[in-house]
């Protein structure tokens, strides 16, 4: 099909779903709309992650993202903003002042980017690494320790969490 | 290819229709089940013990009043039903039916999709559940659908975490993989995973009560308090999409709990009784047998939750809070540092 394989159709085609749908969260007036908007985004990106045969990444990314963090997401909104559909009118000074910061993030993006497609892509590991059982050997024998780190990083999140929820500290 | 494609079709299909026919039959049983437990009949008009009163509560639906109302984000209203609908269909592709059929010279396993990592996709599905609840309940623009809708995925999502505990041990017990026809295969010596994991299969048994919206657990939709829950402005065949999709939601959550703790399509002795009848391996007397255990097994647990139903009134909803995350969360965590510390010293584990 002009001269492109299946795997190169489908990545066009979830690119763009990613890119609309992400464009969608930006542009809808309503906050519940723009949540269900970044689920179906999350959904496009699982997807990048089943073309580039890392399974296991594309459903933990769909059971944390999409299930879990857009489910709390989608609580907080439900919940505060009953009756209000729009979001009021920021004044002018804040928009310009967003759409110069936004400009220089695109230049010192393209800026980045520029001249990149002449470099080769390279290929770390055997292309099942993202299969669950390499992927397990790979992380609890070379990359124990880091593994742990992060893990301890993300308790002191939690215990964080908690103290800032307890109304009062003995 | 094309015999694939053919092949798939095929499965799809007949799981499918069997998922939808099982649900709406288990709506006749439920009644029947009710009828025998409070010592009345239950329906008998429709055809034979009423045996088409399933197809008569569709016509019903189907032929009602629609009624949408005026301030509710329409498009959401009407995806919402659909959306529940497809996410309890889902669950069902990972379930192995029966041993592989050989044809030819091929084995064709009787599974629509053999996920690598199938667990965890399960638990992906059950959390994106939640959406067509929510939605609908918010796209109601009513407080009652509101309360429920809240209600329904608060249960869920704090349920869920105790499955997913519940999982992990089970995973460690059945030799570390995560797809559900290896767990399956890995039972067919006849000793089926609950024997080393029992305290795992009742929270998993509890949770999937929870999770399925059943009683003791139905709070959302609790008519004392809520009127009709979720979906208290849904009427016709919406409200019928969404109380078939708890049917589907019982039936598939039936089939992965045989599956994973009571040994699938697998029975005491099979090797034997196959080789005394001199059936092949593969031959389709034996995935006809296999599948008939493995449906009988989930028509038990399926009247394991009528008959609870039934039973047991409706928790309150902070019992059902406290329930899941001060009894069953740590029981779960329990349960995984067991299952660890046996099977180090069963040898299976290694540091």
């Amino acid at each position: 099909m002009l001269g492109y394989t299946i795997t190169q159709w489908l990545f066009g085609i979830l690119s763009f779903l990613a890119i609309m749908f992400a464009l969608m969260v930006v542009f809808s007036r309503n906050p519940v709309n723009s949540v269900l908007y970044l689920v179906l985004t999350f959904f496009c990106i699982a997807g990048h992650y089943l073309l580039l045969n890392a399974q296991f990444l594309a459903v933990v990314h769909i059971a944390v993202y999409a299930g879990a963090i857009m489910v709390l997401f989608l609580f907080v909104i439900m919940l505060m903003n009953l009756n209000q559909d729009n979001e009021p009118q920021k004044n002018i000074y804040s928009k310009l002042i967003a759409g110069v910061i936004g400009g220089l993030l695109l230049f010192v993006m393209v800026g980045a980017l520029r001249g990149t497609d002449h470099l080769e892509m390279k290929r770390y590991g055997h292309p099942d690494i993202g299969l669950v059982k390499n992927l397990g050997q790979v992380l609890f024998h070379e990359y124990l320790f880091p593994f742990e780190i992060v893990s301890v990083l993300l308790l002191a999140a939690l215990v964080g969490a908690i103290m800032l929820g307890k109304k009062e500290l003995k | 290819m094309l015999e694939f494609v053919i092949y798939k079709t095929i499965i799809c299909v007949v799981i499918f229709a069997v998922s939808l026919g099982i649900a709406a039959y288990s709506t006749w049983w439920e009644r029947k089940f009710a009828g025998l437990l409070q010592d009345r009949w239950g329906p008998s008009r429709a055809g034979w013990a009423g045996l088409l009163q399933p197809l008569a509560d569709g016509g019903k639906m189907l032929f009602k009043e629609e009624i949408i109302p005026n301030v509710s984000n329409k498009f959401l209203f009407v995806l919402a039903p659909g959306l529940f609908i497809i996410t309890a269909i889902v669950a069902g592709v990972l379930i192995p039916w029966a041993p592989p059929l050989k044809i030819g010279d091929t084995f064709y396993p009787l599974q629509i999709a053999d996920v690598n990592v199938g667990v965890i996709f399960l638990l992906a599905v059950t959390s994106i559940g939640v959406y067509g609840v929510m939605i609908g309940g918010w796209s109601s623009n009513n407080k009652y659908s509101l309360l429920g809708a809240i209600r329904a995925s608060a249960q869920m999502i704090s349920y869920e975490l105790a499955m997913g505990i519940a999982l992990i041990a089970l995973i460690i017990s059945a030799g570390g993989t995560l797809s559900f026809s290896e767990i399956v295969k890995q039972q067919d010596e006849g000793v089926a995973n609950i024997v080393w994991q029992p305290l795992g299969f009742l929270i998993f048994f509890v949770c999937a009560l929870a999770e399925t919206n059943r009683a003791p657990f139905d709070l959302a939709e609790c008519e004392t308090e809520l009127v009709g829950g979720y979906h208290t402005e849904y009427s016709a065949f919406k409200l019928g999409l969404f109380l078939f999709a708890e049917y589907i939601n019982m039936f598939v959550s039936s089939a992965v709990m045989a599956g994973f703790y009571f040994g699938g399509y697998n029975f005491p002795f099979a090797h034997e009784f196959y080789d005394k009848m001199g059936w092949q391996e593969g031959s389709w007397l034996i995935s006809l047998t296999g599948f008939f255990i493995y449906f009988i097994k989930t028509l038990i647990f399926i009247s394991v939750f009528m008959w609870i139903r039934w039973t047991i009134p409706r928790f309150r909803y902070d019992q059902l809070m406290n329930l899941g995350w001060k009894a069953l969360l740590p029981l779960s965590l329990l349960n995984l540092v067991i299952t660890m510390v046996y099977e180090y010293f069963r040898g299976n584990l290694q540091f």
